[in-house]
């Protein structure tokens, strides 16, 4: 267990280190000079030429541009430790800290519940839609197309359908516009769950799919597997043989959950898009059609942390749901 | 004579399934639609046709216009074309990358293993999207061919993994031994005995990039990344977005290209899997 | 008489038509016994100890009766086929390393599968431990998971579990060819001592391995390509066989107790007929050194002594 766990921590570790590398590299390797580049998009621009040279200064001292390549990175990494990820010019004077903070909380609320109940209701149907042709043949053709469909069409779909034609659910925001101020009233949470409903769902749908033909699959061939032979050689009654290869099954289905998440993210990024859902999904997008540099080292940052932080989580799920990396066995080499 | 029976026997199944043959039938008409829809449009996709500006599908304009006045029947059938280009180039690409990393780590095994495989997993954990989002921000100019480019070199790991994987167990094979005992190079053993043992594999393969590779570059085109001065489908799918088709109810401008991307990953996954009963015996319905 | 058996004959379907696996076979195995059941691969062994147990697709049953202990089996029906299995016959598959849910431990298994099957795990506990016990498997096996056992110790635990309700008769497929040769014949007596404890009434052991054979069983039934050709106590079929594959099938093994490998026989000229269009009459009788016309016919399957049967006109 403890080189499976080194083993992940390496990785993650990794993963983590070519990540801030490649997030550093993002400014400094963009064509042409990232501070005029990120100014001629500022608002403040040359009308206001006190301004300007101030930033000027700001952002040439905080690039470090001056110093030699190791020095900007080693300080990159120190400033990161200090929670210091820069101020956004598209939303100055904000820091991209606190765009980010003001932004994670959406997407908490969109993907986990997104990612949980897609997970659990599509291990379900798929462990049913095994157990006959008939079942099969109507499920399966559904989890293929679902999970065929690009995340952006089908929220344009739903929003255009429960949004537009039938007008009763709203299509744009996280509340509504003309809520100036978040309170922690009835009202307003009725408000936001209501704007929530149709990304969400279109989240859960895609993911749905693929769950549903991912247990399918693997529960048809745990079916054929010896024990599930053995079983059936000693006249044990389908509903135990089915129960093991469920059992069976949902391992991978973990672990396929994890290998997954980056398509999730991906999805929730579009679905935010079709939304307007103000997520990091958006604000990534804003950011880069602002040539916002600060800002879209901030997003990629934290979906690296929050995709490793996920993954970390599954991990351990899975250590403690099969017996055999439990035990101390080596289990999973992923 | 071996040989011989399997293909026949492949065949005999092959034309005998009906997943395969569904999902063949459905990427066959979209690919015809995709090369003869052009000149059965006559416009070109971004030009201002129609005076009228949106306008629902007629006898003049199979799928209407757009709020522009242009062909969107146009628009569709050249997006169906970049969608297969994007399909074909990123997915080869995506597989040929996998193929490599996947052939040499599983067939030298010890630490060259070791290390392909921590690359790959870190690659995995990567969110492939926020990446290429990056890339292609970085590219004041794009085409459908570095689009395709930057597709396949961040979906490699899963083909990666399989193939690791299958060729992990084919090693062992007394085939595979008595090659190397008698004295043959590695990578011809790989070409020549092991590649040919897993054909089925390397298909399934590149038929699951190629759909990853379509739905990644909707993505890419949706948010305005994609090939700059072409039509694709996701790109029509922003227009509409932007320009209040929703709002208007221009459902011929959303509806053609997202239900197009569906019904070709979909035929994709479904040929997928029909091809998957037909080489293992197991999965078939008898 | 445990078991007897009329005219069965079981195919496969395939794609290219029907392989005619299982012929016309008629036999009885006693009470107490343990039957070999020997033959090159292929010949329909495996088809003929599954059949019993298990028939499904892609087997097809095409005719014949089975009679366990006087009682009629409906090995034809799957559903009611199933009160049978477990309880009055009981199988050790031939993959006994991975016979067990992987994600179970072990005891629980077992609890999960008689409580399926109606009986009750706790009444049946004591047996149980005194069982393991026999086999030199600790207690503590019952609270781990199938992957912390070794290949001999997972083995024994399917021959406990497999034959815990005292089945009348055990099908024991291949089991010694995944082990090696000590653990062979450690497994191959504990077979013995579960038939003399009366855990099982009788056996049919089916191997490719004589010697295992020569070890155990009572009495051994060789086959050729989906026919009977002889059946004797293993005496008789070791030192005076009758039929001319089974004479040419012992002398090619250099001695007695050695192994031979599955498929190659180098003593006997010629090749396995393929059972998808197998020839007319005794399939032997192109290899046969002493076939004549007669041999067109199938040959009967007939006592020639007290518990000898042999398939070949030479000898009637």
């Amino acid at each position: 267990m403890r080189s499976y766990f080194g083993r992940k921590f390496l990785i993650y570790g990794l993963t983590f280190f070519l990540a801030v590398t490649i997030d550093w590299m993002i400014p400094r390797f963009m064509p042409g000079d990232p501070i005029t580049n990120m100014l001629a998009n500022f608002s403040v621009s040359s009308t206001n030429s006190n301004a300007y040279a101030e930033m000027r200064a700001y952002y040439t001292q905080l690039f470090g541009l001056d110093l030699p390549l190791w020095q900007q990175y080693l300080n990159f990494w120190k400033s990161l430790f200090h929670g210091d990820l820069g101020i956004s010019t598209s939303q100055f004077p904000t820091s991209v800290a606190a765009v980010l903070l003001r932004a994670v909380p959406y997407d908490i609320f969109l993907l986990v519940p997104g990612i949980l109940l897609s997970w659990y209701a599509g291990n379900k149907f798929g462990a049913f839609a095994a157990r006959s042709r008939w079942l099969d043949n109507t499920i399966s053709p559904l989890g293929y197309i679902l999970t065929a469909t690009p995340y952006m069409w089908l929220g344009i779909l739903l929003a255009w359908f429960f949004g537009i034609v039938l007008g009763i659910f709203p299509i744009a925001g996280a509340y509504s516009f003309n809520i100036v101020k978040p309170t922690l009233s009835f009202s307003f949470i009725r408000n936001l769950l209501w704007h929530w409903f149709l990304p969400f769902a279109s989240l859960f749908l895609v993911g749905f799919g693929g769950q549903a033909i991912g247990m399918r699959n693997l529960i048809i061939y745990e079916i054929e597997a010896d024990y599930s032979r053995y079983l059936e050689a000693l006249g044990a009654p389908t509903r135990l043989i089915r129960k093991y290869a469920f059992r069976n099954a949902i391992l991978p289905q973990i672990t396929g959950l994890a290998l997954s998440l980056g398509v999730v993210v991906a999805g929730a990024l579009v679905t935010e898009v079709v939304f307007s859902y103000p997520g990091i999904g958006y604000q990534l997008l804003a950011a880069i059609q602002g040539q916002d540099y600060f800002l879209i080292q901030g997003c990629f940052l934290f979906i690296i942390i929050g995709v490793l932080l996920a993954n970390f989580i599954i991990d351990i799920t899975y250590i403690m749901i099969d017996p055999r990396t439990r035990r101390g066995m080596t289990g999973e080499t992923a | 004579m071996k040989k011989q029976r399997n293909k026949n026997e492949f065949l005999y199944f092959a034309l005998r399934n009906v997943k395969l043959l569904i999902g063949f039938s459905v990427i066959l008409l979209f690919l015809i639609t995709g090369l003869v829809g052009p000149l059965l449009a006559g416009n070109e996709p971004f030009a201002y046709v129609n005076p009228l500006g949106p306008q629902p599908p007629s006898a003049e304009y199979w799928f209407g216009t757009t709020f522009f006045g242009q062909d969107v029947f146009s628009q569709f059938a050249h997006g169906l074309q970049a969608t297969f280009l994007v399909g074909i180039l990123g997915g080869g690409i995506g597989t040929i990358i996998g193929i490599l990393i996947g052939f040499v780590a599983g067939y030298r095994g010890g630490i060259v293993d070791e290390i392909l495989n921590v690359f790959t997993n870190i690659v995995l954990v990567i969110p492939t999207l926020a990446v290429l989002l990056i890339i292609a921000a970085y590219f004041e100019v794009r085409s459908i061919f570095s689009e395709s480019l930057f597709i396949g070199i961040t979906a490699w790991p899963w083909a990666a993994r399989a193939i690791r994987a299958q060729t992990f167990s084919l090693r062992t094979r007394d085939f595979v031994d008595l090659a190397r005992m008698s004295g043959m190079k590695p990578l011809k053993i790989i070409f020549q005995e092991i590649a040919p043992n897993m054909m089925s594999y390397l298909v399934m393969t590149f038929i699951l990039q190629f759909g990853g590779a379509i739905l990644n570059a909707a993505t890419l085109d949706f948010i305005g990344l994609g090939p700059t001065n072409a039509i694709s489908l996701g790109l029509m799918m922003q227009h509409a977005v932007n320009w209040g088709a929703l709002q208007l109810g221009h459902w011929w401008w959303f509806i053609p290209p997202g239900l197009a991307i569906t019904a070709i990953v979909g035929a994709l996954y479904t040929m997928n899997v029909g091809l998957d009963e037909v080489f293992n015996p197991k999965l078939r319905e008898t | 008489m445990t078991l007897q058996i009329e005219n069965l004959t079981v195919y496969y379907r395939t794609l290219r038509g029907d392989v005619r696996a299982l012929e016309d076979t008629t036999f009885q195995v006693a009470d107490h016994e343990i039957m070999g059941l020997a033959g090159e691969s292929g010949c329909g062994k495996t088809t003929l100890g599954h059949s019993l147990i298990i028939l499904k697709p892609p087997m097809k049953y095409i005719k014949g009766h089975v009679a366990l202990d006087e009682q009629e089996l409906p090995i034809h029906d799957m559903k009611r086929m199933n009160p049978f299995r477990f309880k009055e016959i009981s199988l050790i598959p031939q993959y006994a390393m991975n016979a067990m849910n992987p994600t179970r431990k072990i005891g629980k298994m077992t609890a999960e599968l008689l409580g399926s099957r109606g009986v009750n795990f706790d009444a049946i506990r004591t047996e149980l431990m005194r069982r393991l016990d026999l086999v030199n498997l600790p207690d503590s096996v019952l609270d781990m998971y199938p992957i912390e056992l070794s290949g001999g110790m997972k083995q024994r635990m399917v021959m406990v579990l497999s034959t815990l309700l005292n089945p009348s008769l055990l099908i024991a497929d291949e089991i010694t060819s995944a082990l090696d040769v000590s653990t062979q014949k450690a497994v191959a007596e504990m077979l013995v001592e579960f038939r003399n404890r009366e855990f099982v009434n009788s056996m049919i052991v089916v191997t490719h391995d004589m010697s295992i054979l020569y070890q155990i069983a009572d009495s051994i039934m060789i086959m050729y390509a989906g026919q009977l050709a002889e059946k004797a106590s293993t005496d008789v079929i070791i030192h005076s066989p009758r039929h001319p594959y089974t004479k040419l099938l012992i002398s090619s093994l250099p001695e007695v107790g050695v192994r031979y490998t599955e498929t190659k026989l180098q003593g006997i000229p010629g090749k396995t007929p393929l059972l998808l269009d197998p020839p007319v009459g005794c399939r032997f009788r192109d290899r046969c050194p002493i076939s004549f016309e007669k041999c067109m016919e199938v040959p009967p399957f007939m006592e020639v002594e007290q518990d000898h049967y042999v398939a070949c006109w030479r000898e009637f």
